[in-house]
């Protein structure tokens, strides 16, 4: 029995996410005695995996999973399952992972967990710590399936390489098939996305219009961020809704999170709060903002970040 | 065409998190509950299909008596019928299953979950209820339309939309974007009124059992106080960022 770790990959990259999964995978099974498995689906070049412990690397070669699919690829991840006899399966929290673990675990009648930030409290009982109530408050919850899936919160556990020569397998599957498919992607121009960032660099209402983002483009920018917003700047139309972040938009959970005329509302740092540092830039002494962050600036943002982003040129 | 929305009662928004007894449960007291806004989005939506779709729309909650305000808001709001299946909602496992059960019984076309709950933001039971159903499955919808047995969407995913197409039975994975926060229906009086007289059926449990149980809560520690800079010494920032925090 194997300890699985589905490795996400986009035009054969893997993602840095999976990258953790993957350490968590190893740490997992050094802690129950067990070997770590990772599966990558049409990658025929897997070493930069061997860094981070695997004992072994299956991939799995198939011409219905060019496209992600959450059903196609939840099938193809079963037969592995079933090879590898394994009894616990870790994902990364990205978007694409989470839809696949959801139909996953409906489609092998098993318990899923997400949104876990650290090694087991125990293996048996299966007591994983996760976030609820949106970054609120922490729950140690149970897994009594016999299959059990969980998926990890970016930058909770981390990246710690431990080089090994995995054995390398290739799987052929055939004849998964949906009705489910993909007409077209739009791709955003931004380079970097929330889900994938190190740092986000995130504008409110305090900036008083889209005009004004292009200092926020351009911080992001130097600093290799991706760019979001608050809620009302997502509604007023200043800002697409994919950059909506909090409660009701996507969640961060960045190294450094910079927030620039966001006042701080609960909705809001709900979404944010797992991110490690948070920096604040506001007008108003008493904005919420300032008892959530680490490092906090007092004054006009208009000031502040065109000046912030000729400091941050000048030392590269 | 038959549309179910499944409909998660959550704290509201700015509801303060405590814990009873021994931290094993979540304090209800003076928590006023709410329809899960991502599943107000996937609402909204189906109430839109009412009209261009010839459709009926049925909201579901997994509760108990408690949740039955908001069910009669889903119907203020402009759902057919509301049925609550009796039972506490112990996992997205045991919810998914009861609502699997009660979708054997009766068939739709179209189940709308919200992406993820508030309160446990698990993202789970639309999939799950794909898999058990083995419908199609779309999660972060952020459009939708159904022409026939056949249903077009875009799925926000990681720097991009994507645009799929597939045969109904379909769970959708609704969010903001699917209606805009301004499309929200507001029930009025007539709604109001409206809601009273549409069936609100309470339907028995099968008695599933979780498979996952929360054992104890805790709140995250307090935040050791900010650290503020003033606006005209800003290399202080960028040496605290790199130097102590070590994030850029
Ligand atoms: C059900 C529900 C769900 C919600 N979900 C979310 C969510 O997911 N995400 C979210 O963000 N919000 C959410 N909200 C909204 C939330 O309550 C706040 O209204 C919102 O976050 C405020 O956005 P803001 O901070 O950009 O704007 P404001 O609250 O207007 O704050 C603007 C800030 O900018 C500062 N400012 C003004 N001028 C300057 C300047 N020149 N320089 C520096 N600072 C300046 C001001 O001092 C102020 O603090 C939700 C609300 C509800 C009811």
């Amino acid at each position: 029995m194997s300890v699985l770790v589905y490795i996400e990959s986009e035009n054969s990259k893997f993602k840095k996410s999976s990258y953790e999964a993957l350490c968590y995978g190893r740490a997992l099974a050094d802690s129950i005695g067990k070997k770590v498995c990772g599966v990558v689906i049409n990658c025929s070049n897997t070493e930069n995996l061997n860094s981070y412990g695997a004992d072994k690397i299956i991939n799995i070669n198939s011409s219905d999973l060019v496209d992600f699919s959450s059903k196609k690829y939840a099938h193809a991840l079963v037969e592995i399952v079933k090879s590898e006899n394994s009894k616990i399966i870790i994902l990364s929290s990205s978007p694409n992972s989470k839809y696949l673990g959801a139909h996953l675990s409906g489609i092998t009648d098993s318990s899923f967990v997400s949104n876990v930030v650290k090694l087991p409290e125990s293996s048996n009982p299966f007591i994983v710590k996760r976030t609820c109530f949106t970054n609120k408050a922490f729950s140690l919850t149970e897994l009594t399936s016999d299959l059990k899936i969980i998926s990890i919160t970016s930058n909770s556990f981390g990246i710690v390489e431990k080089p090994n020569n995995p054995e390398n397998e290739t799987v052929e599957i055939k004849g998964i098939s949906t009705n489910q498919k993909i007409l077209d992607i739009e791709k955003e121009s931004g380079t970097v996305t929330i889900a994938d960032a190190e740092i986000v660099v995130s504008g409110g209402r305090g900036l008083k219009g889209p005009e004004n983002w292009e200092m926020i483009e351009s911080l992001a920018e130097t600093l290799g961020a991706a760019t979001a917003c608050s809620k009302p700047v997502s509604d007023m139309g200043w800002r697409p809704h994919s950059e909506h972040v909090g409660q009701t938009g996507k969640p961060v959970a960045s190294n450094l999170y910079i927030a620039i005329g966001i006042s701080g509302a609960i909705q809001h740092l709900a979404g944010i709060n797992s991110s490690k540092v948070k920096v604040v830039i506001n007008n108003d002494p008493e904005a919420p903002f300032f008892k959530a962050a680490d490092y906090g600036v007092v004054g006009d943002a208009f000031e502040i970040v065109p000046s912030l982003i000729k400091k941050l040129k000048a030392r590269q | 065409m038959n549309i179910l929305v499944c409909i998660s009662n959550v704290p509201d928004t700015t509801s303060k998190i405590n814990f009873i007894e021994n931290d094993s449960n979540f304090d209800t007291n003076g928590v006023q509950f709410i329809i899960n806004p991502n599943d107000e989005f996937g609402l909204t939506k189906a109430v839109w299909m009412k009209e261009s779709n010839q459709a009926n729309v049925t909201a579901l909650t997994v509760g108990d008596s408690s949740v039955e305000a908001t069910l009669r808001k889903c119907l203020a709001i402009g759902a057919d019928k509301a049925i609550r299946i009796d039972c506490p909602a112990h996992d997205a496992y045991s919810v998914a299953k009861e609502i699997e059960a009660h979708c054997k019984e009766t068939k739709y076309d179209l189940i709308i979950c919200g992406r993820e709950s508030i309160d446990y933001n698990g993202g789970l039971v639309p999939g799950l209820l794909a898999g058990l159903l083995d419908f199609n499955f779309i999660t972060n919808c952020v459009k939708l339309e159904i022409k026939e047995s056949k249903a077009t969407f875009s799925r926000e995913m990681s720097g991009g939309t994507e645009i799929s197409e597939c045969e109904l039975p379909l769970v959708v994975g609704s969010q903001k974007g699917l209606v805009e926060e301004s499309d929200l229906i507001i029930p009025n009086m007539r709604g109001i009124m409206m809601a009273r007289q549409k069936p609100l059926d309470v339907v028995p449990a099968q008695g599933i059992n979780p498979k996952t149980r929360d054992k104890k809560f805790s709140k995250p520690e307090a935040k050791s106080e900010v650290k503020l800079v003033k606006a005209d010494e800003l290399d202080k920032l960028i040496d605290l960022l790199e130097n102590e925090a070590k994030v850029i």
